[in-house]
């Protein structure tokens, strides 16, 4: 296909509007129809137009959560559609395993990349095709591999050995070595997901020359990300996803960034979060200059009774690890927090729980919950002694308690005795709430409270965080979904980079300003 | 009357199904599949008892062979509630407990023909199983401080201790068996109460068995410790999360393993009425089998005493039927090797649900 190439020689991005309507558009390479995925609780993808013409950058932007990694994983065969069709080159096609993806000339490199520390670059990049010696035993061509690998990288341009062990290499060269890998199998469908959140300004330079190449050779890209800068430097188009959904479709020189940033946060901001008091009590906790290298940098805050403070900020901003930090989870390097004027030890989480701080974590199925264990179990496992008769668990006041919380809650499960593997997401989320309160907690915080969580339930958890809190009780509550920050915090905290960029009062800010703040662009404008 | 009961007996039976159904829900094909589930290997076991009580023409069943197929599976069953416990709480399991058979065997041998000579022989016997229990429960401390300190993968920490107890245990005895231990300590292993209580006699080792195994059925199910120990195994960072101290609950995990070793090794040191440095070989896998046919889970958190012990009996019963039965034992290797393969393909099924 001679034309395709003639037309990626030219500046891509120029095309749409350079040449308009009188030369054909090159074609769709990849045509995703109407993909809808569904969760237990809740809906990644709803009815999702995504198409990837030929030679072209396009950029998948969207807020966390808002279906791209799901999609991506659906065309690597990572996951199954529940609807929708897959066409490549206008042919249907049924991607039902990796293996199939790889085939058809589909290949993702994910952020953590899929490659092998202790084998050579070649090795990695011949992974599972190396060349074979002719004759009996099969016995590999090491001449032959090193020597395709060798061709690969020379023609990306890549300066190194293909001897050297991959465990050896930076960041930046593994994400070069995983690019050789998708061009040596011949892929002409590159997606890479988040390629620049641990590269340098110089590395990212190097990246994007490399994909420029890449293009030129006829190969057609999906660039996912965050930063924005970096989709108006590289992409021809982009597609943004809200909720599940598309909120946009444009050629990069048709939009703008404040454009982007309206799709992507733009939802209807309706009255649907609980009412704010009015009056807030004492300060119940204050963090002191809390820092931990490389992470967190001299964060200082407080929080008073009843008040929640929302804190956001992008992936990497270090949300969850200030979470951590206090909850005593991780270290720090110093700084200290003082619960109601007394210096908290952040040695451990029992520590900070048996102190009255509860951390509610983002990822509920690894951190919060023991799924294998019954929702009674669950309830009861922060202040086990609290239904404890010396060393013996009193089943009946246990039992009792749980059921209490059932009811309070308006946890939706057949029993206590249900195992929370098997309630949805929102009721385990609540099953987590009834742990934290079981163990009279003081300060609780929320990381990613409605993190897969549908809408309904969503309401529900609000209603009952803005009730804790009228009960006295102080809520950070983390989240990267800019409505629930805007809607249901007293204080919002933005953070970037590790540190605080913005203390913003509630009711005086819109998503652009916090997405402006939290993209490090805050002082500028 | 006529016309009450009839119209009562249909009202009754209704209400029982209603009760029925809103007390397992979410469906009755479910949980009764899920019951049938859970029990399918006491069914096995029911059966494969029925297939050797026919098979050697009713001797199998005889109260004397049932009392000896529980004596014969009752060190194994001892050592797999120890192992219970560490596969539970670490999803791991414990290699070193043969050796630590070994080495307590020959330690508790030297302890007791050493106190014998001082003190009068039954406190010199209750001293030195107080001291062999001890032996045993440092070693599984020493397990779990590496694994929970300095984070060695428990595979390698048992297994180092696998090579290491043994060694130690033939150096202890210069190599030879240690024999001449006071008769009276042959009880423990070879001694009988309750005669004629339940028909037969009761081997001592048989209520060791039960006792042990009933504490630590408690313990898992009924106090705090047990919680933490499900707890952890389940989702250890969750647990820690919850303010549980994992590091101490898996400690207890593998001191409970050792503990439960010296135990075994005592009633067979009793048995065999000598201290040798080579028994216990290939015990620890006997006790893995034993929980995996229970179906305790080897990815943590799930399993029961009670579900182990039947695992030791269905074992124990395979090996004492195909004697019966006149089945050599190369065969019964391979029948119990079948037999684990089977279970853990059972297990496989019941966690697709």
């Amino acid at each position: 296909m001679p034309h395709r190439i003639a037309y990626t020689a030219l500046a891509p991005r120029l095309l749409p509007v350079a040449l308009g309507e009188e030369y054909p558009l090159p074609e769709n390479i990849l045509e995703m129809r109407r993909i809808t995925k569904r969760y237990p609780g809740v809906t990644a993808l709803d009815e999702v137009d995504f198409y990837l013409r030929s030679g072209e950058i396009h950029a998948l932007v969207g807020e966390n959560g808002a279906g791209k990694s799901t999609l991506i994983k659906i065309l690597a065969g990572a996951e199954s559609k529940d609807a929708g069709e897959v066409k490549l080159d206008g042919r249907v096609v049924e991607i039902m395993q990796p293996r199939q993806a790889k085939d058809l000339g589909i290949s993702v490199i994910y952020q953590d990349f899929g490659l092998v520390p202790h084998l050579s670059i070649s090795e990695n990049i011949m992974l599972g095709r190396e060349p074979i010696r002719p004759g009996p035993g099969g016995f590999i061509d090491w001449p032959a591999l090193h020597g395709v690998a060798a061709q690969v990288m020379t023609e990306l341009g890549l300066n190194l050995s293909p001897r050297t062990p991959v465990s050896r290499l930076s960041v930046a060269q593994k994400q070069m070595v995983e690019i050789a890998k998708a061009v040596s199998t011949r892929a002409r469908i590159i997606v890479m997901d988040e390629p620049s959140a641990t590269l340098t300004l110089h590395e990212l330079d190097r990246l994007f020359d490399l994909i420029r190449a890449l293009v030129r050779q006829g190969v057609s890209v999906v660039y996912i990300s965050h930063r924005l800068e970096e989709v108006f430097t590289i992409a021809d188009r982009v597609t943004v996803l809200r909720d599940g959904k598309v909120a946009a479709v444009k050629p990069i020189c048709q939009t703008s960034r404040e454009d982007l940033i309206r799709s992507m946060v733009g939802r209807e901001m309706a009255g649907d979060y609980p009412k704010r008091v009015d009056s807030l009590g004492e300060t119940i906790l204050a963090v002191e200059n809390i820092s931990r290298a490389g992470v967190l940098h001299g964060i200082s805050f407080t929080l008073r009774k009843g008040e929640i403070l929302g804190i956001t900020g992008l992936v990497g901003a270090g949300r969850t690890e200030l979470a951590r930090a206090i909850f005593g989870a991780d270290r720090v390097d110093s700084g200290w927090v003082m619960l109601e004027g007394r210096k908290l030890s952040l040695s451990s989480p029992k520590n900070a729980i048996a102190q009255g701080i509860s951390l509610a974590t983002e990822d509920r199925k690894e951190q919060g919950l023991v799924l294998g264990m019954t929702v009674r179990e669950n309830t009861t496992l922060a202040n086990l002694q609290a239904v404890s008769r010396g060393a013996f668990v009193d089943r009946a006041r246990e039992s009792g308690a749980a059921l209490d919380f059932v009811r309070k809650l308006a946890i939706k499960t057949p029993g206590i005795e249900q195992k929370v593997r098997n309630l949805s997401g929102g009721n385990q989320q609540k099953v987590v709430l009834a742990k934290w309160l079981f163990a009279n907690s003081k300060v609780v915080i929320f990381d990613e409270p409605t993190r897969g969580i549908d809408v309904g339930a969503k309401q529900e958890i609000y209603q009952l965080m803005r009730r804790l809190a009228s009960d006295g009780i102080g809520i950070i509550m983390i989240s990267s979904e800019l409505p629930e920050v805007m809607g249901m915090s007293d204080r919002i905290l933005v953070l970037h980079e590790g540190r605080i960029a913005a203390e913003i009062p509630a009711g005086q800010v819109d998503g652009e300003t916090i997405m402006r703040y939290a993209t490090g662009g805050g002082q500028a404008s | 009357m006529n016309t009450d009961t009839k119209t009562i007996g249909p009202t009754q039976a209704r209400e029982t199904t209603q009760a029925a159904q809103a007390a397992q829900i979410p469906s009755m094909p479910g949980a009764s599949r899920a019951l049938l589930q859970e029990y399918s290997i006491v069914l096995i076991f029911l059966g494969v008892c029925v297939l050797f009580a026919v098979w050697t023409g009713g001797l199998f069943l005889r109260p004397d062979n049932i009392m000896n197929v529980l004596r014969q599976i009752s060190i194994n069953a001892v050592i797999a509630t120890g192992m219970t416990f560490v596969i539970i709480t670490t999803g791991n399991i414990d290699l070193s407990v043969g050796s630590v058979v070994a080495l307590v065997a020959v330690s508790s041998a030297r302890i007791l023909k050493a106190l014998a000579l001082h003190m009068p022989i039954w406190p010199a016997i209750a001293a030195s199983c107080a001291l062999a229990l001890v032996v045993g429960g440092a070693v599984g401390a020493w397990n779990g401080f590496f694994v929970t300190r300095f984070k060695v993968p428990p595979f390698i920490s048992t297994l180092s201790m696998w090579a290491a107890a043994r060694g130690v245990a033939f150096i202890l005895c210069d190599g030879r068996p240690i024999w001449n231990l006071p008769i009276q300590f042959d009880t423990i292993g070879r001694g009988y109460v309750l005669e004629g209580v339940f028909g037969p006699w009761i081997p001592i080792p048989v209520i060791i068995m039960a006792v042990f195994m009933i504490v630590a059925h408690v313990i898992l199910t009924r106090t705090r410790t047990g919680r933490y120990a499900y707890a952890t195994g389940g989702n250890m960072e969750a647990a820690r999360l919850s303010g549980i101290n994992v590091r101490k609950a898996r400690m207890i995990a593998y001191i409970a393993s050792g503990v439960s070793a010296a135990l075994a090794s005592l009633v067979l040191t009793s048995r065999l009425a000598s201290g040798q440095p080579n028994s216990g070989e290939m015990y620890e896998l006997y006790a893995i089998a034993a929980c995996v046919v229970g179906g305790t889970s080897l990815s943590g958190g799930k399993g029961t005493i009670l579900g182990t012990f039947i695992g030791a009996l269905l074992i124990g019963t395979l090996n004492n039927g195909l004697n019966l039965a006149g089945v050599e034992s190369y065969t019964q290797n391979v029948i119990l090797g079948l037999v684990i393969l089977g279970a853990v393909i059972l297990d496989q099924f019941r966690k697709r649900d």
